[in-house]
C-alpha cells in the first residue's frame, strides 16, 4: 500500500495523525483554517501559522468505487470505497479517506452499497497512522 | 493595445495514423505530423520562427527543429497540466506574432500513450495533484478524481448516467463517420454502455477516453499571410486560459464549490473578448478524457445554467442537427486521445468545410482543454 509522499508543509498533519490527532494548518493571525497546507495564508499573507484540532466529525460529500486496473495492493482490494469527507468545523475542508468497519479494518471493510452522500462519519486512526472514517450510526 | 481578435489563423494542420501501437517513436510522429501540418499550409519549415507545445511533451524544440529543418526560432514556449494546456499552445502562437515576436508559429503534440506506460502507475513521479492526501486511500487515478467529482454531480443536480451516456454516443456516432477513428467501425449502444464494466463508479469504461499512439500538429501565421495560403483560413478569434482563484488541479476538493472550474475562468474571458456569444457557435470541440467532463464544460462556458449541463445532453442536442454538435471527428472518447489536440485540428476541418460528419456551413466553432486541470479555450471562426 502506498504511503503518504510527506512533503515540508504537510508533513505536522502527519506527524499528529501518527498520534491519533486530526489536525489541520491554520492562520495563526487571522484563524482560517486551510488545506492542503501551504506555506503562507491566501486570506493576509501571514506566514505565521498553526495546527488546530479539529473534532473528527463530518459528513461524506462523494466517494468512489474503484475497480481494476489498479496497483496491485489496491487490485486485490478492489472494489473498496473512497470517501470525500467534508469537515463539520469547516465544510469547505474535505479529507479524501475511506469508510471502514472500525479503526485498522481494511478498505473493502464496508460495502460500497452501504456508503451514502451525507452520511455522518467519525474519524479513527490504524496501525498506519492514516485518518480514516467509521459512521456515526453503524 | 494590440488585440487578438483575428489577428492570426490556422493555416495548416496535420496528424499522423491514430492506433493503439505505431512502430515509430515520438520524436518521429512529431516529425510527421509538423511536416504534414506545413505542407498543408503551403510553408516551407524554414520559415518556422516559433513553436509551442505542452509541458508533458517529450519531443523537445531542439530535436524537433534540426530534424525536419526550421529556421531560427525567436519564440518558444511550453503550457502545463496536460490536456489543459492544449488550446494555450495556440494562444501563446497567436499572442507572440500578433505583438511582432514570430511570423510563422507551429504547435504540435506527439505521444504514445496507447502502447506506453499509464502515467499514474509510476508512483515515484509526482502527478500534478496533491498525491499525499489522496493516493495512500487508493484514490489513484485521474479516473478516480474525476468520478468523485461525478458522482457530486449526479447527486446534487439529479443528472443521471444515462446524460453520460448521451455523450459518449455522440462521440461514438462521429467517429462510425470517421475512417481515422480508433472507434470508426465500432457502433456504441446504450445496451453496451449501460452493461460495460466499472473502471471507477459511477464512471464505466465508456466514459473514459482512448488511450492512443499518434501525433498532430498545426501552423499559425498572422491574417495578412492567412490569405495567401494554400487553404482557407480558420481565425482565432478569441483565446484565453483559466486557473481560477483557490483551484486544486484534478483534485478540486478544498474550496467552497468544486464543481465550478477552470472552464468558468477560461470562459470569461474568451466571451468578453468575443463578437459572438454561446448561442452563436456553431460546432464545438469539449475536451473530454472523461463524459462527466462535458457537461461541467457546457455550463462553464455558458451554453446553459448551473446544474443544467446533464438536461443539456437529451434529444440528440449534441449530433449533428443537435443544439451543440460537438467532439465531430470523435474526440478523445473515440477518435483518438492526444492530450486534446485533435480537437482543435477537428476545429479547423469544420471550419474550412471538410469534416468527416460536417456541420452545414459551421463559421464558428468553441475549443476547450481539459477541464479539471488548468485549462485553455480557443474561439474560432471561418
Amino acid at each position: 500500500m502506498l504511503k503518504p509522499a510527506v512533503d515540508t508543509d504537510g508533513a505536522p498533519f502527519w506527524e499528529y495523525a501518527a498520534r491519533g490527532e486530526l489536525r489541520v494548518q491554520a492562520c495563526a493571525d487571522c484563524g482560517e483554517l486551510r488545506f492542503p497546507p501551504r506555506p503562507c495564508c491566501p486570506h493576509c499573507q501571514s506566514f505565521a501559522q498553526e495546527w488546530r484540532p479539529v473534532s473528527g466529525h463530518g459528513r461524506i460529500w462523494s466517494y468512489v468505487v474503484p475497480h481494476p486496473p489498479l496497483l496491485p495492493d489496491y487490485a486485490a482490494l478492489a472494489p473498496y470505497n473512497v470517501v470525500l469527507v467534508e469537515l463539520a468545523e469547516a465544510p469547505h475542508i474535505r479529507l479524501v479517506g475511506n469508510l471502514v468497519a472500525a479503526a485498522g479494518a481494511p478498505l473493502d471493510s464496508v460495502p460500497a452499497d452501504r456508503v451514502r452522500i451525507g452520511a455522518g462519519v467519525r474519524v479513527v486512526f490504524g496501525a498506519d497512522g492514516l485518518p480514516r472514517w467509521i459512521p456515526e450510526r453503524p | 493595445m494590440a488585440s487578438l481578435k483575428d489577428a492570426t489563423a490556422v493555416v495548416g494542420i496535420g496528424q499522423t495514423a491514430f492506433a493503439k501501437r505505431l512502430d515509430e517513436d515520438e520524436r518521429t510522429l512529431a516529425c510527421r505530423a509538423v511536416l504534414a501540418a506545413l505542407d498543408d499550409a503551403g510553408i516551407a519549415p524554414g520559415e518556422v520562427d516559433a513553436l509551442a507545445s505542452y509541458t508533458m511533451e517529450e519531443t523537445d524544440e531542439v530535436e524537433l527543429a534540426k530534424a525536419v529543418g526550421f529556421g531560427d526560432l525567436t519564440f518558444f514556449s511550453r503550457v502545463g497540466y496536460g490536456g489543459g494546456g492544449s488550446c494555450a499552445t495556440v494562444a501563446h502562437l497567436a499572442a507572440a506574432i500578433a505583438t511582432g515576436q514570430a511570423t510563422v508559429g507551429v504547435a504540435w503534440r506527439s505521444r504514445k500513450r496507447g502502447s506506453g506506460p499509464r502515467p499514474w502507475r509510476d508512483t515515484t513521479v509526482q502527478l500534478p495533484t496533491p498525491a499525499q492526501w489522496t493516493r495512500p486511500y487508493g484514490l489513484l487515478r485521474p479516473v478516480d478524481e474525476i468520478a468523485m467529482l461525478t458522482r457530486r454531480y449526479l447527486h446534487e443536480y439529479g443528472a443521471t448516467r444515462d446524460h453520460l451516456f448521451n455523450v459518449a454516443l455522440a462521440c461514438r456516432n462521429r467517429a462510425n463517420q470517421n475512417p481515422a477513428a480508433i472507434m470508426y467501425d465500432r457502433p456504441l449502444t446504450r445496451e453496451m454502455y449501460m452493461n460495460a464494466r466499472w473502471i471507477s463508479e459511477p464512471l464505466c469504461l465508456f466514459d473514459n477516453c482512448l488511450e492512443t499512439d499518434g501525433a498532430l500538429a498545426c501552423v499559425i501565421v498572422g491574417s495578412e499571410r492567412a490569405r495567401d495560403c494554400r487553404r482557407r483560413p480558420v481565425y482565432v478569434h478569441a483565446a484565453a486560459q483559466g486557473l481560477p482563484a483557490q483551484h486544486h488541479g484534478m483534485v478540486n476538493y478544498w474550496n467552497d464549490d468544486p464543481l465550478t472550474g477552470p472552464a468558468w475562468t477560461a470562459a470569461r474571458h474568451l466571451w468578453k473578448h468575443a463578437d459572438f456569444a454561446p448561442e452563436d457557435v456553431d460546432v464545438a470541440q469539449i475536451y473530454d478524457a472523461f463524459t462527466a467532463l462535458v457537461p461541467l464544460s457546457l455550463e462553464g462556458y455558458g451554453f446553459c445554467g448551473r446544474g443544467e449541463g446533464g438536461a443539456f445532453t437529451e434529444g440528440g442536442a449534441l449530433e449533428i442537427g443537435g443544439r451543440l454538435p460537438l467532439n465531430t471527428g470523435g474526440g478523445g472518447l473515440s477518435e483518438a486521445y492526444v492530450h486534446g489536440f485533435n480537437l482543435l485540428n477537428e476545429g479547423v476541418k469544420q471550419l474550412r468545410g471538410t469534416g468527416t460528419a460536417q456541420v452545414p456551413g459551421a463559421s464558428t466553432c468553441l475549443v476547450t482543454a481539459g477541464e479539471g486541470v488548468p485549462t485553455s479555450a480557443l474561439l474560432l471562426r471561418s
